[in-house]
């Protein structure tokens, strides 16, 4: 618990909890307060956490109505992982996003977006990654149901609509 | 844009040269392994920007593995890196295995390493060939092919099928490894190293090769960190970074390789890395058939292991361990984890949350190349098009684990 206390410390308002799970520390903090917390565990050099591996989210709506999601960091140097959660409301998930720490954020929030429906404020091109653009619901919700079929999507004219792709980046 | 487009348009002033020119490569291209596709800016035939559309081989693997019990997730993950199933097999029932907290018999971890290390090098000999066929060197693809050929084999014996082996179980094998396994071994290795020197006779000194692969594709070792890259692609920069040496797993700390790494960062080190890589594989394999321990190959724990066929046909303590495992899957306790091994193509972890049922909450598998597509934008910007292929092709994008 005491990389939880050194989280809070730096980052007061984060109001960090920490937990163990199969021999893993964890640590549970404000989503409002994600980018400092990350940005201490990375630039701090007792920490030393430079390499974001993966971000993930696991819907608990059915349960308690939030959706976590989770930081997976991990230090070369130290040879230590440490997996940050930050709880959004499942209604309206909102959470500030860490790609100008990580350029791994990018393609990973996306998908986090894609799945979870989870924004990330800030992220410069925030739009589905495996899905395709008009798909409807966010398939690994809880809410969505396995067996759901999806609308037909309409035939795109390649001449009148060219390059749906064209602004981003 | 639209002013550019009506300016193309335009035949009295059209000139191809002086704008910006939009193409779009794939879905579907002969030089893309899997189903991807590129839209491209060109300058002439510069890359300028370069955006990555993946996704068409999502089959929903995290949603389908929320809706039966754990074992049976263990299909599904043959179907992530299909060039190395078995390493995706391991890995999955590791990460169980250690969320249940039990060990599995030194038999079983030294054949999971025996075959994660035949994966590799299977992985690698598609990777290698692929990217030497599509440059042209179509020989050095049928020489590896014809190598890979005996590991294909070789899984066939041991698991029954060629790609879609299913040989993982928590807690232990499937089966044990079947008679006359260590000549077959021996044979594929000796022909694997014989394929590997004729193969670097054939590329390290041809001179459309290094042109094609020395200095393109360049990344730095920090931006490599920051895109989450791992594996082969980051080792090529210089970073001597490898789990299974850092956070040792499956008796990874009983057998002496080396860590090859590169300087560049270039498609020539990362060419480098897994060519050397391959021959270190080799290496660990000879070590672990050499002192592979006797013993069971699974845990004896009926809440756990499937009972012997005998057990369940004749005693009714057999029959019903069996019946509650199929029906209501292994009580995982609930929980928490990540755990990660080093995948052909890098870092592949599982973050699996258990609570307390028979079912995963949620599995979610870090696939190595879908980081690795992510920085291709990167690695891509400055080079031509037709550099487009050869970096690509050293990414070693796999459809199936990238898309999930």
């Amino acid at each position: 618990m005491e990389i939880a206390a050194l989280v809070a410390a730096a980052v007061p308002v984060s109001g960090a909890i920490g937990y163990e799970s199969a021999g893993l520390p964890f640590v549970v903090v404000a989503p409002s307060s994600i980018r400092d917390v990350l940005r201490f565990l990375r630039d701090d050099p007792a920490q030393a956490f430079s390499a974001l591996i993966d971000v993930t989210a696991v819907d608990h709506s059915p349960g308690d109505g939030v959706i976590e999601v989770v930081y997976v960091l991990r230090s070369p140097s130290r040879r230590a992982k440490i997996i940050v959660k930050a709880k959004v409301p499942a209604d309206d998930p909102r959470l500030p996003s860490v790609t100008s720490l990580w350029n791994a954020a990018d393609w990973a929030e996306r998908e986090v977006f894609d799945m979870f429906g989870v924004r990330f404020d800030g992220h410069p091109n925030l739009k589905r990654i495996l899905m395709y653009e008009p798909f409807e619901g966010h398939p690994l919700r809880k809410s969505y149901p396995y067996d759901r079929r999806q609308p037909l999507v309409e035939e795109r004219d390649p001449i009148a609509d060219p390059w749906p792709s064209r602004d981003r980046y | 844009m639209t002013t550019e487009r009506e300016r193309s348009s335009d035949p009295e002033t059209q000139d191809p040269i002086s704008e910006v020119m939009q193409i779009q490569m794939g879905p579907s291209h002969p030089a893309t392994h899997g189903t991807i596709k590129f839209d491209l800016e060109l300058d002439g035939e510069t890359i300028l920007k370069c955006d990555t559309e993946v996704g068409y081989l999502h089959r929903g693997f995290e949603k389908m593995c929320e809706q039966g019990t754990w074992t049976q997730c263990i299909p599904y993950t043959d179907r992530l890196n299909y060039a190395s199933p078995l390493i995706n097999n391991f890995i999955f029932t590791e990460a169980v295995e250690r969320l249940l907290d039990v060990t599995v018999p030194e038999r079983c971890s030294y054949i999971r390493v025996i075959l994660s290390e035949s994966s590799r090098i299977a992985d690698h000999l598609t990777c290698l060939g692929m990217a030497a066929a599509e440059m042209g060197a179509i020989t050095v693809g049928f020489y590896m092919n014809e190598a890979r050929e005996l590991l294909y084999n070789l899984n066939q014996a041991v698991t029954g099928a060629r790609l879609t082996v299913s040989y993982g179980r928590v807690g232990g094998l499937a089966r044990d490894l079947p008679d006359g396994c260590a000549d077959q071994i021996t044979a594929a290795l000796t022909k694997i190293r014989s394929t590997l020197d004729d193969c670097e006779k054939l590329l390290e000194r041809n001179r459309i090769f290094i042109d094609r692969m020395a200095g393109i594709g360049v990344i730095t070792a920090e931006d490599a960190v920051s895109y989450g890259l791992t594996g082969p692609l980051l080792r090529a920069t210089g970073v001597k970074r490898d789990l299974r040496k850092d956070d040792p797993y499956m008796l990874y700390d009983r057998f002496d390789f080396e860590v090859p790494v590169g300087t560049k960062g270039d498609n020539f080190d990362r060419y480098s890395v897994r060519f050397e890589e391959t021959r270190q594989s080799i290496r660990i394999i000879e070590q672990a058939m050499a002192t592979l321990p006797g013993g069971p190959v699974s845990i004896e724990d009926p809440t756990i292991v499937l009972p012997a066929k005998q057990e369940v046909y004749e005693n009714i303590e057999g029959l019903m361990s069996h019946f509650k495992l199929v029906i209501e899957g292994i009580k995982v306790p609930a929980g928490e984890i990540y755990f990660a091994g080093e995948g052909a193509n890098g870092e592949l972890g599982f973050f699996i949350v258990s609570d307390g049922s028979g079912r995963p909450y949620r599995v979610r598998v870090r696939p190595p190349c879908f980081y690795g597509m992510g920085a291709l934008a990167h690695m891509i910007r400055g080079y031509a098009i037709a550099d487009l292929v050869t970096i690509f092709g050293m990414v070693n994008m796999i459809g199936g684990e990238c898309d999930r």
